[in-house]
């Protein structure tokens, strides 16, 4: 990294080596102290939610001959996409269950918090324009970068500790000791290797939202390619940082080595990331900002217009996710019955209640949508509190725009971009899913799949709402809806929660069809819960002060 | 003369912080009050209370006649601010935002927008986040200047602005006065307002601690002269009301009370006066008059709390 940076450190001053790092130290501490709630969060959801599953295997699968079975129907493309390659299946221990099923999912997340924590950092600090000031103190022009990414390697290397002392002292069959320390080491090594991406895109924009965005591209690519490669069992797989992890075959072969390409290609990007800095001015980006109308439309200076002008961004980039995800999931519509068929013992749990594979599958599918569209509902819902946080809000306060509306039109964006994510989703898993499954009237269930879950979206809204308005510092509380219905929603079926675990969240009192018949009862309830909660969070607003900066 | 802003006793407080500790403000309608204080002496706060943004925890508050809590929204329709701190939408032109606060606002003078860009210097197709911070500032003042308003919230507005901007803006705020309209002007910079302002409400630690007319308050102060003359300058120190006098060969300096001015200049001009700058009492002087040293500590304090 400082070698890269040396060459042009040399031009500005006297002394190399040590001066474009100065203060290093004391930022690092500084990013530390700003860290100290959101780390231990993370490093806690993220060991949690390898623990939990870990521990529930052996009281699900008692037998070696259960697990081959369960093995077997991982089976299929469709099943290896959503896991890891086939190989972990030749010795299906708990270990390579542990490995094959969770490692894939969870690196995502541990990619998710690299690329948001070097951004913050970096990015985020320059478009507030915070980094000037640090900037102007005594500390080189590197430093800034440097302890970002030092602090996220030390998150990775602390989560890898976390998990490979968890899951060492659980005492499993087949968890083994070497085997936990790897599967430690092959999330920090993956997560630094994120962290790297990100030191990259934060060169590239102005905006840390764009560089945050094209930084989750990335991870959401290397999760795509791996699941491509892996369900073909094809070499693609290794063109994938969270290929290379699954490579390792913890608790399998505990092969050591594809790790060196996940830290190779960490070390390469950070050097391009340092490279590129030098490259721009503090504040700026790579990417030259575009001229724009002088003169606004008349669309712009209405207030739903307006909001919609601030959202766009994300909608759009949003919608397109949600296209390619519902995609995504389609074509394997056709291969369920099969690959669930030839399983004797799994056709029962898998199937719902009787349902075919299909119908079951497609529920499967949409609580995961539902979810990702639920993610997008908390970030528009919370986007007039960081206008307001920005101090943006005011000067639009001032006007004759009264505060109820401002907030309602955001509110609006946010309720009905929710329902057309949901539906755009199901509407690309309806027509990709449906030519490959001979049974008429698929189209149609698939969409009133998707739709029901619009009500719950909008309760997930109506919190956030409700936060912005009453408690505007706890707003991040928001994501907890989605965390939490994340993990009964994903975790549920596996771990069998109990009932009311699942009625804590609003996604768990939405008919799941196909499955399930439809009710209006339980999305009437919904709708007018959302609507109690909008109006508190409209009323809340109106009466507290605004946030200034 | 009817009163555009008259609060009394106004209360608010941030946590342990005071910021206004009952703060008795009357601004006249059509004139141009000027709004003085450091940093951190509750500028800001008072006119976010008189926009509606901030509710006090004590005291009243009316504006053009209403309630700026309550009736926050018919209020606004008649009045502009441009904040402290401008920021604008990162990916929203200038000229974009400007239309957007002028018609949000009710609606904005197309002719007057443009005359405004113009004489402000100021690109409208550039992006808000590749602004500088004069030029959002300069975003901000036509936006606000460009509609038809009676009462105009200006907090610190020129504090971005290069000199030649600020003229600009002194003549632009002097068609407004012209136009018969009531300005609140902030600032913790004395020269800034003196030359606007008809009269100067001076807050510090969220009270007001003088109001009146400059010229009242100068009245209360000292000047600062510095003269060359041809003849070493003598009995300087006997006159009435002059201070701190140092007297060099052929160059004095001294500082002298208002209301004695006439006579030291007078007596000045029997050596032969060649050169003669005068430097009318700072924000910082004419408080420090009042509070001596008290103040010096506490412009400490406030320089700490202001990392904030
Ligand atoms: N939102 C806030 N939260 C906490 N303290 C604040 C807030 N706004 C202002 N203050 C404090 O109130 C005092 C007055 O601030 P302000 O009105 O901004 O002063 P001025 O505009 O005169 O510089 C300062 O001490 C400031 O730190
Ligand atoms: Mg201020």
């Amino acid at each position: 990294m400082t070698a890269t940076a040396a060459p042009a450190f040399r031009r500005t001053t006297a002394r190399p080596g040590g001066s474009a790092l100065a203060g290093t130290g004391t930022l690092l501490r500084f990013d530390l102290r700003r860290d100290r709630i959101r780390i231990p969060v993370w490093l806690a959801a993220l060991t949690l939610g390898t623990i939990m599953p870990a521990t529930a295997y052996p009281a699900l699968y008692a037998t070696a001959a259960e697990r081959q079975a369960a093995g077997a129907t991982m089976n299929t493309p469709a099943g290896l996409a959503f896991t890891g390659p086939v190989h972990y299946l030749s010795d299906y221990t708990y270990g390579s269950m542990v490995s094959h099923q969770l490692l894939g999912f969870m690196v995502i997340m541990v990619g998710i918090m690299s690329v948001l924590m070097v951004v913050r950092h970096t990015r985020a600090e320059e478009e507030t324009r915070r980094s000037e000031l640090v900037r102007a103190a005594v500390v080189g022009r590197h430093a800034q970068l440097a302890a970002a990414l030092i602090l996220t390697a030390a998150a990775n290397i602390a989560l890898a500790l976390l998990l490979t002392l968890s899951l060492g002292s659980l005492g499993i069959d087949g968890v083994t000791w070497a085997g936990s320390l790897l599967y430690g080491a092959a999330h920090a090594a993956t997560g630094i290797t994120f962290a790297g991406v990100a030191a990259v895109t934060v060169q590239i924009t102005e905006h840390s939202r764009g560089a945050s965005g094209m930084g989750l591209a990335v991870v959401g690519a290397a999760y795509l390619v791996r699941a491509a490669g892996d369900s073909a069992d094809s070499g693609l797989s290794w063109a994938s940082p969270i290929g290379w992890a699954q490579q390792t075959f913890a608790y399998l072969d505990d092969r050591w080595w594809p790790l060196l390409l996940n830290l190779a290609a960490a070390v390469v990007l950070a050097g391009i990331g340092f490279a590129l800095s030098l490259r721009r001015d503090v504040g700026a980006g790579l990417r030259a900002a575009r001229r724009g109308r002088p003169v606004a439309s008349r669309a712009l200076t209405t207030p739903i217009g307006f909001a919609l002008r601030l959202h766009r961004g994300m909608l759009i980039g949003f919608a397109a996710g949600m296209m390619v995800l519902g995609m995504s999931y389609g074509p394997f519509l056709g291969d369920v019955e099969e690959m669930f068929r030839d399983v004797e013992l799994f056709s029962e749990a898998a199937q719902m209640g009787g349902a075919t594979f299909v119908d079951s599958f497609i529920t499967m599918i949409m609580t995961v949508l539902a979810i990702v569209a639920a993610i997008y509902v908390v970030i528009a819902t919370l986007r007039p509190r960081a206008e307001e946080n920005a101090g943006r809000a005011e000067p639009v306060l001032a006007t004759r725009l009264s505060r109820a509306g401002w907030l309602a039109s955001h509110l609006t964006v946010a309720l009905a971009g929710g329902s057309v994510m949901i539906l755009l989703a199901g509407l690309m898993l309806a027509a990709t899913g449906a030519p490959t499954v001979n049974e008429s009237g698929l189209f149609g269930e698939i969409m009133a799949a998707s739709a029901v879950y619009i009500p719950a979206l909008w309760v997930t809204a109506g919190l956030a709402a409700a936060l912005v308005g009453w408690f505007p510092r706890a707003g991040a509380l928001a994501w907890l809806v989605v965390v939490y219905a994340g993990v009964v929603g994903y975790f549920g079926t596996i771990l069998q929660f109990p009932e009311w675990m699942n009625n804590l969240s609003p996604f768990g009192h939405i008919p799941r069809l196909p499955v399930e018949d439809f009710t209006w009862t339980p999305l009437l309830i919904l709708t007018a819960i959302a609507a109690g909660l909008v109006a508190v969070g409209l009323y809340g607003f109106r009466r507290r002060d605004l946030e200034t900066k | 003369m009817t009163t555009a802003i008259a609060t009394s006793g106004l209360v608010k407080t941030f946590g342990s912080t005071r910021a206004l500790d009952g703060l008795d403000l009357t601004v006249n309608t059509g004139e141009i009050h000027g709004f003085l204080g450091p940093n951190g002496a509750g500028k800001s706060t008072t006119i976010r209370i008189l926009l509606g943004i901030l509710r006090p925890d004590a005291g009243s508050v009316t504006m053009l006649g209403g309630d700026p809590w309550a009736d926050a929204v018919a209020l606004h329709a008649r009045l502009a601010y441009v904040p402290g701190d401008v920021e604008l939408w990162p990916n929203l032109t200038g000229g974009e935002a400007i239309d957007l606060l002028g018609r949000l606002r009710g609606g904005l003078n197309k002719r007057r927008r443009d005359e405004l860009i113009e004489r402000f210097d100021l690109d409208p197709s550039k992006k808000g986040r590749t602004y500088s911070k004069g030029n959002r500032q300069k975003v901000a003042i036509v936006a606000a200047l460009a509609s038809d308003v009676e009462l105009l919230l200006l907090d610190e507005p020129t504090a971005g602005l290069d000199p030649l901007m600020e003229v600009v803006f002194q003549d632009v705020i002097g068609e407004v006065k012209a136009a018969g309209r009531t300005v609140l002007l902030s600032s913790h910079i004395l020269a800034q307002v003196e030359k606007l302002a008809d009269t100067i409400s001076i807050i510090r630690l969220g009270k007001i601690v003088q109001s009146g007319t400059l010229a009242e308050m100068r009245h209360l102060t000292r000047t600062t002269i510095e003269a060359d003359t041809a003849t070493p300058v003598t009995g300087l120190e006997r006159l009435p009301g002059v201070h701190e006098a140092r007297v060099g060969d052929g160059r004095v300096r001294f500082a002298v009370d208002g209301e004695h001015l006439d006579g030291a200049i007078k007596h000045l001009s029997g050596f032969g006066i060649r050169a003669l700058t005068s430097h009318p009492p700072t924000l910082e002087e004419l408080m420090l008059r009042h509070y001596g040293d008290e103040l010096a500590a506490e412009t400490n304090g406030n320089r700490h709390g202001a990392l904030r």
